[in-house]
């Protein structure tokens, strides 16, 4: 797996799509700080397009290197090499040179802009972090979406449908729940719905490290207890780690089953 | 006649001048209390105290006498009841600590209680852990100035304020420091009084409280992390210039509470970073202008029955909602702010952006509604109903915008 | 040394191997011939496991190769479709192979052979599609195993490396390798195989030498002998 991780990772680095993703963080991200000159407001920018455009890059990449990769992903199947490791390396390669891209296009200017000296160097790393276990996320959901697909069209578009939904579809739905069922308690159906899709969930963290926090508590002590709490923290972090695992067993079984 | 009137005048003063008796009292004085002193002297007379603890409390000034201390000579009231009492015109008391004040859920005991009194002075003091510190009952044309009042307060019920007035009037509260009480200033009843300079901070509910209080000025006054800034209630031409309201967060936390108010003018202050700014209810011509409001949740919430209030000249910078609305009719100007959130532009170069700008965003309305929705706050989907709302809206009240906008922050 | 039993392997509803038999002698030389769709393919990628039978079993010097990964190392496989990492340099790829395998490669040989040297520090993405195709066949051929897979193995090449790999296939039948191969070439056929495994509709029509094709037919030459197949099969289907 590692060797397969190894090529993988250093034919994406090189690739352009990587250097464009590089770039367009790294432009981002000095043009935030020029604007604002704050490093707090633009932590607050950056957490938004990481949270959408992430997920929405993971899955693009995800499908299309899958796809244009299938014939020497032939090649390999032929060698004595376990399947697994081919689809789990491919992977990790990819995800990894994504967030290669994101950790260094939003670092390099954060770190020019001073970030050692600021407060903020806690609230970055948990953007990164936060950036860096979506890409995780939603690469290996696409993996898995290309996998079960051998329909291309019908993977790309069931994989930005995905994206779709979990960035958009589901707090539409989310909030309208929400306003339908007002008159009853719903505390914890939307502390429960803003947990279990990724994307909100992790915003939902990065705000609370934000000076924003207060307005949760504003609602009610429901969330700010439960996200304030070790168990909590714990209990979220550990979802997101668990959407970041699922999709890889996913991606083994059905590897494991494939005709290709 | 009247001659004679004037020199009879200038006569009983001085008189009263020369005939005015010294007393030092200290440890090892012929006196050594300070009721002692008080007892011996007569009106008009000074008794100086030297530093030193002297335990003591409910001591009554009953006649009109200066009372300095030297070295900041400590009262202690041994938690046991009031520490002193004042009730006579014309009392001068400085530069004393007093400390521990009972506490009681019967009696409002207090540091110093000032009673059916005029003319006095408090000034230079040090009030520790009393329970209330200074508090002025049926009393006017005071003076409170400069005080440093670091209360014990845990929590609200068995707590009192830090300066606290009832019926009361023409009182100048000035450059104090308040911390750890209940309300850190606190008026019922005060008529044409001044809170300047103050600094009230960390006390458990408000910064400063105003109940059916009129004509008074608030002003260069800061209020920080207190369990809410300042609330004003019930009350009618209050003017509130260049205060400070910050980091007033938490749990319907706000910077300022209106409630209640009428003609009142809010001038030239600064709000950064608090759950609200501003929470409005039942507030009739007030006029809001030329203040900061700085990274807030919500800038001005307006609950209801507000009317005629002009909001103009003020910036709204980096808060979450800028204006937030119940209802669907707005009688209120909101016109020539400069927003942050302002995206429009300004071909003939006036300085006021051409399109108007609509503060109330669709997603403060849905908060509004259920409160819950708040976690949905900076989602895609938030932004996208957002921008659907501005370019028709549909929820927020039409006429709610600012049709002058300004493309520049004011000074 | 490969033996195929009741072999059956459906993609949907579309039955592409049925109750397939077929047996390969160790040291044969066999080209699988067939219409398209008769099952070629996914008969030698049964064999490399990148398809999965529905049923029967493939056993490779006795061994059941189902769910298993190791006897790979004794396979030489050429894919129909040379397709790289687009990133990669030739010689990276070279080497990422051989890292895989963990094995001793005549790779330098087989280059020269070729003429790849001035290619070596390139990008695959820049290389033309015959270029692509050498380097797929250096691939293929370096490890020297006993078991040689070869699909289409000559598209894409030009005149002058047609000829070099004839020769090259030539010299691995001298050493007695197995080979697989596949193709449309009938001059390929003639010329390299000793046997022909004729697939029709999943199933082994005929397997042998060419000469016994040939006089089952009674044709003269194997381009008829496959002809008349042709035209049997449909007069089959269209009863």
């Amino acid at each position: 797996m590692i060797k397969i991780l190894k090529y993988s990772f250093f034919d994406l680095i090189r690739s352009r799509w990587s250097l464009i993703y590089f770039l367009f963080y790294l432009l981002l991200a000095f043009v935030l700080l020029f604007l604002n000159n704050d490093i707090s407001k633009a932590i607050i920018t950056m957490m938004n397009v990481i949270i959408i455009l992430g997920p929405l890059i993971g899955i693009i990449f995800g499908i299309m290197y899958y796809y244009n990769s299938l014939e020497f992903t032939e090649l390999l199947l032929a060698q004595p090499i376990k399947r697994s490791s081919i689809f789990l390396g491919q992977f990790f390669g990819l995800a990894l040179s994504l967030s290669l891209s994101l950790v260094l296009g939003l670092g390099i200017p954060f770190v020019v802009y001073g970030l050692f000296q600021s407060g903020e160097i806690w609230n970055f790393i948990s953007i990164l972090w936060i950036g860096f276990i979506l890409t995780f996320i939603f690469t290996g959901i696409a993996f898995y979406i290309a996998l079960a697909n051998q329909n291309r069209i019908k993977g790309f578009g069931m994989a930005i449908l995905f994206w779709l939904f979990m960035a958009v579809i589901y707090d539409g739905i989310f909030l309208l729940l929400l306003v339908w069922f007002k008159e009853y308690p719903l505390d914890t159906f939307a502390l429960l719905s803003s947990v279990l899709n990724p994307i909100d969930l992790s915003r939902v963290m990065i705000l609370l490290k934000l000076d924003i926090s207060a307005l949760m508590g504003y609602t009610g002590a429901v969330f700010k207890n439960f996200f304030g709490s070790g168990v909590g923290m714990s209990a979220s972090i550990s979802i997101l780690f668990l959407w970041a695992v699922v999709p890889i067993l996913a991606i083994v079984r059905k590897a494991k089953r494939k005709d290709f | 006649m009247k001659k004679i009137a004037i020199l009879f005048t200038l006569y009983l003063f001085f008189s009263l001048q020369l005939d005015a008796a010294q007393f030092t009292v200290c440890g090892t004085c012929e006196i050594a209390s300070i009721k002692e002193a008080i007892s011996i002297s007569e009106a008009h007379d000074t008794i100086y105290v030297k530093g030193g603890i002297y335990a003591e409390y409910d001591i009554l000034i009953d006649k009109p006498l200066t009372l300095i201390g030297h070295d900041f000579p400590e009262i202690d009231g041994e938690l046991k009841s009031t520490v002193l009492t004042i009730a006579s015109d014309s009392v001068w008391f400085e530069g004393f600590i007093i400390k521990n004040v009972a506490t009681s859920y019967v009696e409002d005991y207090a540091g110093i209680r000032v009673t059916k009194s005029r003319d006095f002075t408090l000034i230079n003091n040090k009030l520790l852990n009393t329970f209330f510190a200074i508090m002025l009952e049926a009393s006017n044309h005071g003076l409170v100035e400069n005080n440093e009042v670091i209360g014990a307060a845990v929590d609200q019920i068995n707590s009192g304020n830090g300066i606290h007035l009832w019926h009361c009037n023409n009182i100048k509260i000035i450059n104090n420091h308040v911390t750890k009480h209940r309300d850190g200033i606190y008026f019922e009843f005060v008529d044409d009084s001044e809170i300047i300079g103050n600094y009230s901070h960390g006390n458990l509910r408000y910064g400063l409280h105003f109940m059916f209080s009129n004509r008074d000025t608030y002003k260069g006054n800061t209020f920080e992390k207190n369990g809410a800034g300042v609330a004003v209630m019930f009350s009618k031409f209050i003017y509130m210039y260049d205060n400070v309201f910050k980091d007033n967060w938490g749990r319907s936390s706000y910077g300022l509470l209106l409630k209640e108010i009428y003609d009142g003018e809010l001038i030239g202050n600064t709000f950064e970073r608090n759950t609200i700014a501003i929470n409005a209810e039942g507030s009739n011509r007030i006029e809001i202008k030329g203040n900061n409001f700085i990274g807030n949740g919500w800038g001005i919430r307006v609950l209801g029955a507000c009317f005629n209030n002009n909001i103009n000249g003020n910036n709204f910078m980096y808060n979450s909602f800028d204006v937030a609305y119940s209802g669907h009719m707005n009688d209120n100007s909101f016109d020539g702010n400069y927003w942050s959130d302002y995206t429009g532009y300004d071909l003939d170069r006036d300085g006021i952006g051409d399109v108007p700008f609509r503060p109330v965003k669709l997603f403060t309305y849905v908060v509004n509604q259920v409160p819950e929705s708040i976690i949905m706050i900076r989602s895609l989907f938030v932004y996208l109903i957002d921008f659907s709302e501005k370019v028709s809206p549909v929820f927020t009240p039409d006429k709610l915008v600012d049709a002058q906008p300004y493309m520049t922050p004011f000074e | 040394m490969i033996k195929y039993s009741k072999l059956n392997k459906k993609f949907g509803k579309l039955e592409v191997l049925k109750n397939l038999n077929l047996e390969i002698r160790k040291g044969s030389i066999n080209a699988i011939l067939g219409p398209n769709g008769s099952g070629k393919t996914t008969l030698i990628k049964c064999l490399l496991g990148m398809v999965i039978p529905d049923s029967g079993t493939i056993e490779i010097n006795g061994k059941e190769v189902k769910g298993q990964w190791m006897y790979r190392e004794e396979i030489d496989y050429m894919p129909q479709i040379a397709n790289f990492p687009p990133n990669l340099k030739v010689k990276e790829i070279i080497s990422m192979i051989k890292d895989i395998r963990n094995r001793e490669a005549r790779d330098l040989e087989l280059i020269e052979y070729f003429g790849l040297q001035p290619f070596l520090n390139k990008q695959l993405s820049n290389l033309s599609g015959g270029t692509k195709q050498k380097v797929n066949i250096v691939l293929a051929f370096m490890f020297d195993n006993p078991l040689l897979i070869l699909d289409e193995p000559t598209n894409g090449l030009d005149p002058v490396a047609l000829l070099k790999l004839k020769e090259l296939i030539a010299k691995e039948i001298k050493r007695g390798k197995t080979i697989l191969f596949t193709t449309h070439i009938i001059r390929l056929v003639e010329e390299l195989a000793e046997d022909i495994v004729f697939l029709l509709e999943g199933k082994t029509y005929y397997q042998g030498p060419v000469a016994g094709l040939l006089e089952k037919h009674e044709a003269k030459d194997l381009e008829h002998a496959i002809a008349d197949i042709f035209s049997t099969h449909v007069k089959e289907t269209a009863e």
